[in-house]
């Protein structure tokens, strides 16, 4: 049987890794934490947001998930800090900090 | 030992002189021999001259390469008489046979010393009054098989009847006209 | 029972793929190898396979598109020649790599450039590094028997491997000889079906495929991929002998030709095989000790089989119908002599690279090296190592 991704890692022997590397999952990008690699983040200021929703399209990594017609928290896991949000939201309704400072 | 017959074809691109080979190659395949059929090729140009080979035998034979020392030569247009040298190699005891009106002896001064058999066959004409057209495949490959006695000939009739009637079954019609084309060109070949 | 035909070696291929019937056929045509396609769009034409044909823009895309079907969990094929097999170069890694046991039917011929047209193996031997099973074919009869085994020692699970069937342009692809057929429910019974443990298509089971490989996996990776090529000997080998069992006719990773007494051998590859064994039999029946060494599989390369029937042997010419522009001599040449490295008594060896281009080459050629070995034997002075044959020169050549 194939081995899923998570039982393989950086000290797995050839002979136990998939044949020409292939992933016997879908969706396996979630599993990677691109958080970590922030170092600055937005900020949600949820009481200035309209809920235009014009951030979440524009958020290359996923990181502002939809439910029901309105914008969710970020998602830090994978949000990389890049700032477009910040930049794009019409109603200053996201702040950009550096990690680790209070907003 | 092996005994192969090896024969080359000369024509112009666009005569079909290849498609007589692979028929030859064909209805020896039918009478139970080895064959081999094989164009000498070169981009594909109307017109310009072109080789074709044929080796028939009773076993496999392996050679892969072409032939230089030919039993007999087949040369499908007149005019290639004086722009190639058609009997280059081919053996005093074989023959040519050659696609003209004219007489063997009136084409020998064309064929550079050449000591073996000289033979013609008015491919035309055969062709025009059976056919209607000029195809010559069918009136030289009869000459090529009655000159080379490589086959027997009334089983070469008998297995080309079989053989046209399953090419052209949609059109019975032209069967006839061919095998016609084939019994003429077996009465008309001139030379010695 | 065989069923007795005649066909060129184009014909033979495109009708093995008729009775295997694959998935897909990218198709892109190049001469030599355009009437496979051709033959066997009149096969989808007619209805005689359900195949779908993909008419592709270029060989990179046919190769694009049997990759992805291959993945998706179908048996995908393709034929080219020359320049279109350069063309799929970098789809020929990635195939390999990503393990996908795709069938490539190779007709050979001569990488431009100056542009050409006729046979030579400059295709299949730049490609030769490229993760591919190769196996070539003497005669149409070996074409459409290798083509035959080809998916089974490709598919393996121990293999996974994608496959080159070659033969050589025109000389084989284009001349009609006599062939015996298999049929059509034994082929298939013998070929099977392709069922790959994970494929795209299956939606129980999320698969990707071809990812990008960081540097703590892509050594673990390129060593899988040199086990499943040191693998493919064997696969080979058991194909061969199932083949053998079925049709009779009898295969392996080398064909030896009167080496048993030899003193004089050749190794080469492809048609040639056939002109050099009716100079052996001539030669035999004069009383000289001539034999040969017929490459099948050049990959995985057969090296200790070869240096096992080159013992005894006293002076080997190998002979390339390709040029390495190395400087010394060609691809068969130089990896037979490091097979022959680990042998106690190694012959003399020497490189002829010849047949460049659609070069002929004779009986009387395939003589004259015999020769050459004989007095490199009698005087024991080996002289040139990389010699060229059949050109036209200003001065005295050594063939």
């Amino acid at each position: 049987m194939i081995r899923k991704p998570r039982e393989i890692n950086e000290q797995t022997p050839w002979q136990e890794l998939t044949v020409g590397g292939e992933i016997a999952e879908g969706g396996t990008s979630a599993a990677t934490m691109t958080g970590e690699w922030r170092s600055n983040r937005p900020v949600w200021v949820w009481d200035k947001c309209k809920q235009c929703l014009l951030c979440a399209p524009f958020c290359p990594d996923s990181s502002i998930p939809v439910k029901d017609g309105k914008r969710m928290a970020f998602d830090y896991d994978h949000c990389k800090g890049c700032g477009i949000c910040y930049k794009i939201c019409p109603f200053s309704a996201i702040e950009f900090i550096k990690e680790g400072e209070q907003a | 030992m092996n005994k192969i017959t090896e024969i080359r074809w000369h024509g112009r691109g666009g005569q079909g002189a290849k498609t007589a080979c692979l028929l030859l190659a064909d209805v020896a395949f039918t009478a139970g021999k080895y064959v081999q059929g094989f164009p000498e090729y070169g981009p594909e140009r109307m017109g310009a001259p072109i080789t074709a080979y044929n080796r028939i035998s009773d076993e496999r034979c392996t050679v892969h390469s072409n032939i230089y020392t030919p039993d007999y030569v087949v040369v499908v247009d007149e005019t290639l008489l004086e722009a190639v040298d058609v009997t280059a190699g081919l053996k005093e005891e074989g023959a040519i046979v050659i696609n003209s009106s004219k007489d063997p002896e009136e084409l020998k001064p064309l064929l550079r010393g050449y000591k073996g058999g000289v033979f013609t066959i008015d491919a035309r004409s055969v062709s025009e009054k059976n056919l209607g057209k000029y195809f010559p495949n069918t009136p030289m490959l009869a000459a090529i098989v009655k000159v080379s006695r490589v086959l027997d000939e009334d089983q070469f009739v008998a297995d080309m009847e079989d053989s046209f009637s399953h090419k052209f079954a949609s059109k019975p019609q032209v069967i006839e006209g061919n095998m016609n084309c084939l019994k003429d060109a077996l009465k008309e070949v001139k030379g010695a | 029972m065989s069923i007795k035909e005649r066909m060129s070696g184009n014909e033979a291929v495109a009708y093995a793929m008729k009775q295997i019937e694959p998935d897909v056929f990218a198709a892109f045509p190049i001469t030599p190898s355009t009437e496979i396609p051709q033959y066997f769009a009149q096969y989808v034409a007619d209805g005689k396979v359900s195949t779908e044909f993909v008419t592709v823009e270029s060989e990179h895309s046919s190769m694009s598109a049997c990759m992805g079907a291959e993945a998706a969990g179908c048996r995908a094929v393709t034929a080219t020649s020359s320049a279109g097999l350069a063309f799929m170069y970098e789809m020929l890694y990635v195939v390999a790599s990503s393990r996908l046991p795709v069938t490539l039917a190779c007709v050979n011929r001569a990488l431009t450039g100056p542009i050409n047209i006729n046979n030579d193996h400059s295709d299949s031997m730049g490609a030769r590094d490229s993760g591919w099973i190769q196996i070539y074919a003497e005669n149409n009869q070996e074409a459409y028997d290798n083509y035959l085994q080809a998916m089974r020692i490709a598919e393996r699970a121990d293999v996974r491997l994608p496959i080159m069937v070659c033969q050589d342009g025109f000389i084989t692809s284009h001349a009609v000889e006599n062939i015996l057929l298999e049929n059509d429910e034994k082929v298939k019974k013998f070929v099977g079906e392709y069922r790959p443990e994970n494929y795209l298509l299956n939606s129980e089971r999320p698969y990707a495929v071809g990812p990008y490989d960081t540097c703590p996996y892509y050594m673990e990776h390129k060593v899988q991929q040199a086990e499943a090529m040191k693998n493919a000997k064997q696969a080979i080998l058991d194909v061969a002998a199932d083949f053998e069992k079925t049709f009779g006719r009898s295969y392996g990773l080398i064909e030896k030709y009167k080496m048993d007494d030899a003193e004089a051998a050749l190794v080469l590859i492809g048609s040639t095989a056939g002109t050099a064994k009716a100079c052996i039999d001539d030669m035999r029946s004069r009383g000289m000790k001539v034999g040969l060494v017929k490459i099948r599989a050049f990959r995985p390369f057969p090296g200790e089989e070869i240096a096992a029937a080159l013992e005894g042997v006293k002076a080997v010419a190998v002979m390339d119908k390709s040029e390495g522009f190395t400087g010394c001599g060609g691809p068969v040449y130089s990896e037979t002599a490091a097979a022959c490295i680990a042998m106690e008594n190694i012959p003399v060896m020497i490189d002829v690279v010849y047949g460049l281009g659609g070069r002929d080459c004779r009986v009387e050629d395939i003589e004259r090296v015999y020769n050459h070995l004989f007095e490199i034997i009698s005087t024991g002075e080996r002289g040139p190592v990389y010699i060229h044959m059949g050109q036209r020169s200003n001065e005295k050549e050594v063939l």
